[in-house]
Order: C-alpha cells, then structure tokens, then sequence
C-alpha cells in the first residue's frame, strides 16, 4: 500500500477495509468465544474465554483506538497502564493464592539441624 | 507536512491552539492526555476485576450458579451491538480525516448513539428488569427462600450477583456517560467544528468509546461464559 493514501491533514487514515477486516474478526471471535462455553474443556474454558478476549481487545486498541499508529510516547503510557493492572492483578493473587500453603510444622526451629549441618 | 504545519501556524486554521509547536503535536498531546485518563479507568475498572478473579478463586461454586443465572444470548447480542458501534464510531472519525460532509460524520454518529442505547435497551429490559422479578438482585428480595438448591453456596451466589449489577451497572454509566458525549460531537459537527485538519474531540471522544466497548468484551465471557455452559457444568 502507498502511502496515505486518503491523507487528509495529519492523523493516519485507516483504509475502510481494514476496519471492516476488524469488524469481522471481532464478530467470529464473540462467536467462537460463546461457542467455544458450550464445550467441556475443563480449565481450558476459562483460558480460552480470556485469551480470544485478548485477541479483541488487541484488535480494537490497534485498530479502531489507532495505537498502531500512534506516537511512542502514548504507546509507552498505554503499557505502562497495563502493566500496572497487571501489578495489582499479580500481588493480590500472590496473597490470596499463598494462604494456605502449609508452614514448616516445625517452626523455625527446624532449620537448626540444618544450620548446624552447614556451619 | 512540515510545510503545510508553518503554514497553519501563522494562519492559525480552526482549533489550533497557540502554545503547541504545530497541529501534529496539538493532536499527539491530546491523544495522550486522553490516555492518560483512559489508564486510570483501566485501574478503575480493574480494581473490580482484581476483586472479581479474587473471590471467583475462592467462591468458584457460587460464581458459577450466579453465571447460570444470565441469559447468555443477551450478553452475545449485547457485545455484538457494541462491536457494531465501535466500527461506526471508526467510520465517523475516518469521516472527519477524509474531509466528508458534516452530514456523513452526523450521520455515523447518530448511528452509534442508535446501537449504544440499543445496549443499554437490551441491558435494562431484557435483563435487569427480569432479574429483579426473578428474585436474583442483591438485597432483601434475593431468592434465599426460592432457592433451596443453592445450599451453601447461595451467599456466594449473592456476591457474584453483586459483581454482576456493579461491574455491568458502572459499565451502563459509562455508555450514558458516552452517549452524552456522542449528542456534543453532533452539536459540534452541526456548527461546522471539525474538519479534516481538526478533528481531534471526534478522535479522543472515539478512544473513550472504544475503551467502554474493550470493557464489555471483558465481562462477557467473565460474567457470562464462566466455568462453562456446556451440559453438566
């Protein structure tokens, strides 16, 4: 594709067809995604649901939001935004998920004959 | 470009403002700004999705009778409604670049505000409503005593219908929110406020728009699809 071709003052004019493209793929991806609900995967239901999720959010910060295009700098600020949802995701789980692991029956003091061994 | 950007800042066309260097960094700066607020709706909403994947760890039996409660084919037309009115949005800004008539840009504008309260027309009468009537709103009204086959786990059931009214019900507040904004677009289109050198409160309104729909395809399948609609989940 030549460049800009519909250049209209500044901003990159996305072809109509890739936003159809777009369109299309986030339309078979809601299908496939309530499909995809109605077959036992076991955990992989839940994989599955996020991850096309994903796939669609993609599309649409790419594509319709125009991120592909954007300056870096607004790129760095969208990333960073995400990476700290991912922070805030990531800590809470790594309490939640950690609680009931089991602690060393025998306190602290069971390392001693550890220590010993070492030293 | 660098020309053409000289040239507009001496003539100083339509929106431009005096402190930018040039229309590009105008529209850069205020892309950004945009995102900048859009991160911290992220945060916003992702707190409740943090709560959300936090106590579906540890109420999993709960969250999925809650799930069994919503009509999956709302949910489904519902995200392709809102699918649909982000690529209209899409077609009105591309409208505004390519210097179309104001009538064009209107025209997908009000197309878009068409599908947003046909969300919102789905979410409120063919969900909330008979879920208040079917006893499955939080509150001194939850099916309790309708329900003996929650057993334990109707507390629970209760909880995820609380993430359910509050996640969709900030999401419906943000389609109002937008649909607001979507009549000043229109407004601001009529008197001739855009162009294809200014367009940048179509492009950032846009953002936002989009950024309520990329919410939407989260709590679908989260709200919708979890552990599963197949026979014996």
């Amino acid at each position: 594709m030549s460049e800009h071709p519909e250049q209209g003052g500044h901003g990159h004019v996305v072809p109509v067809g890739v936003y159809i493209a777009v369109f299309l793929a986030l339309m078979c991806l809601t299908a496939l995604t309530t499909g995809v609900a109605y077959i036992d995967l076991g955990q992989w239901n839940t994989v599955a649901a996020l991850t096309i999720a994903v796939a669609k959010m993609l599309l649409v910060v790419l594509f319709f939001m125009h991120v592909k295009y954007a300056h870096g700098l607004t790129k760095i600020v969208i990333i960073a935004g995400f990476f700290w949802l991912g922070i805030m995701i990531t800590l809470s789980l790594s309490d939640e998920l950690t609680r009931g692991w089991e602690i060393n029956p025998a306190g602290w003091t069971g390392l001693i004959p550890f220590l010993h061994h070492l030293f | 470009m660098s020309d053409m950007a000289a040239h507009d800042a001496h003539a100083h066309p339509q929106g431009f403002a005096h402190q930018f260097e040039d229309a590009v960094q105008q529209k850069e700066a205020g892309t950004l700004g945009m995102w900048a607020f859009l991160v911290t709706e992220i945060l916003f909403f992702g707190g409740m999705f943090t709560a959300y994947i936090v106590y579906r760890s540890l109420h999993l039996g709960g969250f999925i009778i809650g799930s069994h409660l919503l009509e999956v084919k709302f949910g489904a037309t519902n995200t392709a409604v809102l699918i649909c009115s982000s690529l209209t949005m899409a077609l009105a800004i591309r409208s505004a670049q390519t210097g179309k008539s104001r009538g064009a840009i209107i025209s997908w504008l009000i197309l878009t505000m068409i599908l947003g309260a046909t969300f919102l027309v789905v979410k409120f009468t063919c969900e909330w409503y008979p879920d208040y009537l079917n006893h499955i709103v939080p509150g001194s009204y939850f099916g309790f005593e309708y329900r003996p086959e929650w057993g334990a786990h109707a507390p629970y059931v209760q909880m995820f219908m609380c993430f359910y009214f509050f996640m969709t019900g900030l999401h419906a507040l943000h389609m109002v929110v937008g649909l607001g904004i979507l009549t000043v677009l229109v407004i601001m289109t009529a008197r001739n406020k855009f162009s294809s050198e200014y367009y940048t409160p179509l492009e950032i309104s846009g953002l936002y728009w989009h950024f309520v729909d990329i919410v939407w395809i989260f709590l679908f399948p989260l709200l919708y699809l979890i552990g599963g609609r197949y026979p014996g989940s």
